[in-house]
């Protein structure tokens, strides 16, 4: 066989974006491999899901209603009993925190190898050709694996969103779901990214990374977003180490923010943290390395020590 | 109940602002090596259950050569009590060891220690594949959660209450039944430094090297089928206009396009 068996993705009553760029990526697959696209929809409202992903390129989409949210043995059971019945050849899913919760244990079940945040994916028919990165974006490789079938999972925002609509059938499968194997209950959820700034508001944000080095060293970052009459937000690190609240915390598990100017100070730019600030209209990036992969992305760059750079930005706006 | 808690960790590579790429690798000159930044919170997080009376034993695995026995002496001077080396002549070719392969290893590990809980990085920070934990839970039979920033264990009552970090600044509250792997996120604890007294300790832990037959494991199970064909960095997607000059020239320079942008005074 060489179907492809996809897994969509929802929280809290919503599909994420992630889904329909696995459409994108899992129907390519399928056209290189000439098979059928197969997506799964596990708990929550299969049915209103499954309308909402009657896209182009999908063959067939495969309901199992079984509870709300997400719960890794259902997701994992479920999976393993769609792939004895279609055999696919590839299984994709979302390299998500509920992805990366369940895709490991299937392909373990599974006996199949697997290939984690791809950025780009094709196949010979033969071999899987994946693109990933290594070293927090510093480098790309190719990575080849010779093997029948596999489970592969896809970075978000890497592939676009399928947008155009199709006609693929709809159909109920019926997932024997061993309740007692169940080792697991979701108890609720809860946002830490609340408090009295939303950064997610601002027009100009000064933005600090681990580059600043100590935490007494976050007073210069504050004196030039006084200057500015900018807000001040930071990369990961900076909220790990405690030197400011989680709700200034621009990234993934953070705030998605979208300023007229990002001004990224001492901040490398991993991965997690660009999909939380790439749309920003003008990004300006301070750091001392050329290669760091904010350089990517950036507008404007200064590729010199914040320690000199800030200090004299504080000044000409005084 | 007393548990036992197992902490596999790795050694990374880690790479300088320069450097240059030779083949599939990059070249060794720009390369340093250190504890994996999360499994330093998973040793932190281990050690501070041991501190509370809840954990009487924290053992430290790792996968490498001889070289890497300085970075698993980090965890032994951070509190592990013990650790266990896994190399052998076999792991010498393979280039890409994949999550397969050190599902195999660990596997065997957990069969001869028999934890309550293995506690391990989400992810690592040179290949970053993000699976080994969950995918080790698979196949020893244990529960399991990813990506872990509040641990609360219930010892006698079998379960551990966590927060999942999950995208957008939500958790998820979650209750897992032990036996249990957990992959930890930074930020869940403040890793300390070893002190001196706890690298003069970790010298006389004990740190057994254990070979694959030791382990019972079969070299072709970690031949895995994955091959790193290609290195090479980036293109950058955007045409970034550069400042140049002194720092007061390029403060200058940004100070204008803020000002032109509207966005400051």
């Amino acid at each position: 066989m060489s179907d492809i068996l996809a897994i969509a993705e929802h929280r809290q009553g919503e599909l994420r974006d992630v889904s329909r760029e696995l459409v994108t990526a899992a129907s390519a697959l399928a056209a290189d491999t000439g098979g059928d696209l197969h997506l799964a929809v596990i708990s929550g409202d299969v049915d209103a899901f499954a309308d909402e992903l009657s896209l182009e390129g999908v063959d067939v989409i495969h309901t199992v209603a079984h509870g709300e949210e997400f719960n890794h043995d259902v997701y994992t059971q479920a999976i393993t009993q769609l792939f004895d019945e279609l055999a696919p050849r590839y299984v994709v899913a979302p390299n998500s925190v509920n992805g990366l919760d369940y895709a490991p244990a299937v392909a373990t079940r599974l006996d199949l190898p697997l290939v984690t945040d791809t950025i780009d994916l094709e196949t010979d028919g033969d071999t899987l050709i994946a693109t990933r990165e290594m070293y927090g974006g510093k480098v790309e490789t190719t990575t080849e694996l010779e093997s029948e079938r596999a489970v592969v999972t896809i970075r978000g925002a890497e592939w676009p969103a399928t947008e155009a609509g199709g006609e693929p059938a709809i159909e109920a499968f019926d997932a024997e779901i061993d309740e007692a194997a169940l080792g697991s209950t979701v108890t609720g959820f809860e946002e830490v990214a609340g408090g009295d700034v939303d950064i997610s508001d601002a027009d100009l944000l000064v933005s600090v990374g681990r580059g600043i080095d100590e935490e007494e060293n976050l007073e210069l970052v504050e004196e030039l977003a006084d200057a500015l009459d900018a807000t001040l937000s930071s990369s990961r690190p900076i909220v790990d180490a405690g030197w400011l609240p989680a709700n200034r915390q621009v990234g993934q598990s953070g705030k998605v923010v979208t300023p007229d100017v990002y001004i990224a100070i001492g901040i490398s730019g991993a991965v997690q943290h660009v999909a939380g600030m790439k749309g920003s209209d003008t990004i300006v990036a301070i750091n001392t390395d050329p290669n760091a992969p904010i350089m990517d992305i950036a507008d404007y760059a200064i590729h010199d020590d914040l320690f000199d750079v800030v200090p004299a930005l504080i000044k000409a706006f005084q | 109940m007393m548990m036992k808690v197992l902490v596999p960790v790795k050694e990374v590579a880690t790479v300088e602002d320069e450097f240059e790429i030779d083949g599939t690798s990059i070249d060794d000159r720009f390369l340093g090596a250190d504890l994996n930044e999360w499994d330093d919170y998973a040793i932190e997080e281990a050690v501070q259950l041991e501190e509370d009376g809840v954990v009487e034993e924290v053992v430290a695995v790792t996968i490498g050569d001889e070289d890497t026995e300085q970075t698993i002496r980090q965890a032994l001077a951070k509190g592990a009590d013990r650790a266990i080396r896994v190399w052998d002549d076999a792991l010498e070719d393979v280039d890409l060891l994949d999550v397969g392969a050190k599902v195999a290893i660990f596997e065997a590990v957990v069969a001869a220690e028999e934890p309550d809980l293995v506690l391990t990085g989400v992810q690592s920070g040179d290949d970053s594949f993000g699976a080994t934990g969950v995918a080790l839970a698979a196949a020893i039979g244990y529960q399991w959660g990813a990506v872990v920033n509040t641990l609360d264990l219930d010892a006698d009552a079998g379960v551990a209450s966590v927060h999942r970090e999950l995208e957008g600044g939500i958790e998820e509250l979650t209750d897992i039944d032990l036996p249990a792997v957990l992959t930890i996120q930074t930020g869940i604890n403040e890793p300390r430094y070893a002190s001196l007294r706890g690298i003069r300790m970790a010298q006389r832990k004990p740190l057994e090297h254990q070979t694959l037959a030791d382990l019972g494991v079969d070299s072709e199970a970690v031949a895995g089928n994955l091959r790193l064909t290609a290195m090479y960095e980036p293109e950058s997607e955007s045409d970034t206009t550069v400042f140049d000059g002194s720092a007061e020239e390029t403060a200058g320079q940004l100070a204008d396009l803020l000002r032109e942008k509207g966005v400051a005074q």
